[in-house]
């Protein structure tokens, strides 16, 4: 699958109270969540983001609390992916188990530039900077964890098991 | 090659002789943990893989702590849903408000978790648990609708920092201020994926309330886990409080780490976080005149008896500053039952303290002491991320209970031992 868009970026250790605050936790609905996606380090994030922009950070990309609720809401917000050196491990588990795309990828996250246009490919990890006229490679998945993006998510996964 | 601690509980769990850091494995978990606002999501999940009945009722653990009492109306429909579910399942280690706890408090408490587990929870702290030795770690709404569903979970071996513990530490010097000190060191992400093996002839200088605090900050350091040697003392802990079998793992002398660190216990200062991250971390002595509107003492990290007890020392006979709002919630009933027992209720209500049922409600800036746009607290929490009690200019800094009974009888961050 490949997505366009363009790149919001953020620094080190983008945690998932600043994803999304618990305050707002009261709910689990997706678009109510999104409302509130990176409002504290970001206000105007959720007024500028538009369906397949990308998240571009640095390293521990969602530390902190193990909520699904930071996962969701970045999706809910229409991001098509997130690109960063590393992932903090709760988030990155989330992330499969919910179906929202992440890379890792120091080089893409030292070259990008906020606005940069992106076209990101998931099976090949290739990150296009059109902006910039650049490449980058993202580390590839692990096979286990291959095979839960091949099932389509954990639930399907589980499903498949316990049957 | 030798396994560490972890590692040989995993491979254990696994039904494999060996495991190596890096490997995918399935392991059997000895209990699935979630709370009010994770399970709701769990229990979508859970109706979306089309599974019914739950793996194991005595096995699943469901309190429902963040937002309780509930706080507002859709906190009150997420505890619904819960409970109905808790019901409905014949879940039968479900804590309702008044039996309740703060769950990482209330799971040793309640014999649930011993030493040789394999625990997974919806919430980040589960980590806690490595304290009794057991692999115990954070996972997200749908890994727990899995564990619920199929009583398995996938992990990937993690590797290991070794910290050896040695000498004795100060008066004042809790486990809190050791692993402030120890996320100091090696930063937000220096253990990420990887698990923080505790050992050496130090430990016998920690309580368990000590090592309960120590592990369920593992994740502030990144880590997958956080899991300590059983001692005599671990011992002691689980024939007292459980009924379960435990099992004692050791690592292997062999045993490969990524990284060893000897921490010296005596020379560990108290120590305090400063905004925004865990691992801005000062010792007391250079913290410098910090003034502060509220005093929070609690959580699963610092709500355990020991806690209070050391808070009631200092409190005992004083006042809290003048226009300063301190905070002091036990982490489970019992704790509090010990507190109005032990005459320490009645120290916290005449100093002018709040003493609150048990919640993790200000911790994540939920309910229950919410700060304004530019307010400090001093909190024995565990994070201090931006906005994590309340306003997004607030500020909060982490320190242990008695770093913050001494600031709360002078408004400003203080040091235990100028109390003396």
């Amino acid at each position: 699958m490949i997505k366009k868009g363009k790149a919001f970026k953020y620094g080190d250790n983008v945690d998932t109270d600043v994803i999304i605050p618990a305050r707002y936790l009261n709910t689990s609905d997706p678009v109510e969540l999104a409302q509130h996606c990176m409002e504290d380090i970001d206000k105007d994030f959720i007024k500028n983001v538009q369906e397949d922009d990308i998240i571009v950070a640095d390293k521990n990309f969602g530390c902190g609390s193990s909520r699904e609720h930071a996962p969701i809401a970045i999706k809910a917000a229409g991001v098509s992916c997130v690109i960063a050196k590393t992932f903090a491990r709760i988030f990155y588990r989330n992330a499969f188990n919910t179906g929202l795309p992440i890379l890792e990828c120091t080089e893409a996250a030292e070259k990008i530039s906020a606005g940069d246009e992106l076209e990101v490919n998931f099976e090949t990890g290739e990150i296009k900077n059109l902006t910039k006229n650049e490449t980058y490679y993202a580390e590839p998945f692990p096979d286990f964890i291959q095979k839960i993006i091949a099932a389509d998510g954990l639930v399907n996964y589980v499903k498949d098991s316990v049957k | 090659m030798g396994m560490t601690m972890t590692q040989k509980i995993l491979a254990a769990h696994a039904g494999v002789k060996e495991v190596k850091a890096g490997q995918f494995i399935e392991a059997n978990l000895d209990i699935v943990l979630g709370n009010d606002v994770t399970t709701p999501v769990a229990i979508k999940e859970m109706e979306k893989m089309g599974v019914e009945e739950v793996f194991d009722k005595e096995k699943v653990v469901i309190v429902p702590d963040h937002f309780t009492p509930n706080k507002d109306i859709k906190a009150a429909e997420q505890c619904k849903l819960v409970r109905e579910f808790a019901l409905s399942k014949d879940i039968k280690n479900y804590f309702e408000v008044g039996q309740m706890g703060i769950e990482h408090a209330l799971l040793p408490e309640k014999g649930l978790v011993v030493a040789g587990d394999v625990i997974i929870g919806a919430d980040s702290h589960t980590c806690t648990y490595g304290a009794l030795g057991a692999f115990s770690t954070g996972v997200g709404s749908t890994d727990m609708a899995a564990g619920m569903a199929s009583g398995k979970a996938w992990f990937k071996v993690p590797g290991a920092i070794k910290f050896e513990l040695i000498g004795k530490p100060s008066k004042w010097v809790s486990g809190k201020d050791v692993i402030l000190h120890i996320i100091g060191m090696i930063s937000v992400d220096g253990a990420l994926y990887q698990s923080m093996e505790f050992v050496g002839e130090g430990l016998k200088h920690l309580s368990m309330d000590d090592r309960f605090s120590m592990a369920n900050m593992a994740i502030e350091a990144g880590g997958k886990n956080g899991i300590f040697l059983v001692d005599e003392r671990t011992i002691a802990y689980m024939e007292e409080h459980s009924k379960r079998e435990y099992k004692i793992y050791e690592p292997d002398e062999d045993a490969e780490y990524d990284e060893e660190y000897v921490i010296d216990l005596s020379k560990i200062r108290p120590t305090v976080a400063f905004p925004h991250l865990p691992d801005n971390t000062r010792t007391i002595d250079e913290v410098g005149d910090v003034k502060i509107d509220q005093v929070v003492i609690g959580s699963c990290t610092n709500g355990r008896l020991e806690d209070m007890r050391i808070t009631a020392e200092i409190l005992k006979d004083k006042k809290v500053a003048k226009n300063l709002r301190v905070i002091i919630f036990p982490g489970t009933q019992k704790i509090y039952l010990d507190c109005i027992k032990e005459g320490f209720a009645e120290i916290f209500v005449h100093a002018g303290a709040v003493f609150s049922t048990p919640t993790c409600g200000p911790c994540l800036g939920g309910h229950m002491g919410i700060l304004a746009a530019g307010e400090r607290a001093v909190a024995t929490t565990n994070r201090n991320f931006i906005g994590r009690m309340g306003h997004p200019d607030s500020e909060v800094y982490l320190a242990s209970p008695a770093v913050a009974a001494a600031s709360a009888l002078t408004g400003k961050i203080s040091n235990p031992e100028d109390l003396e």
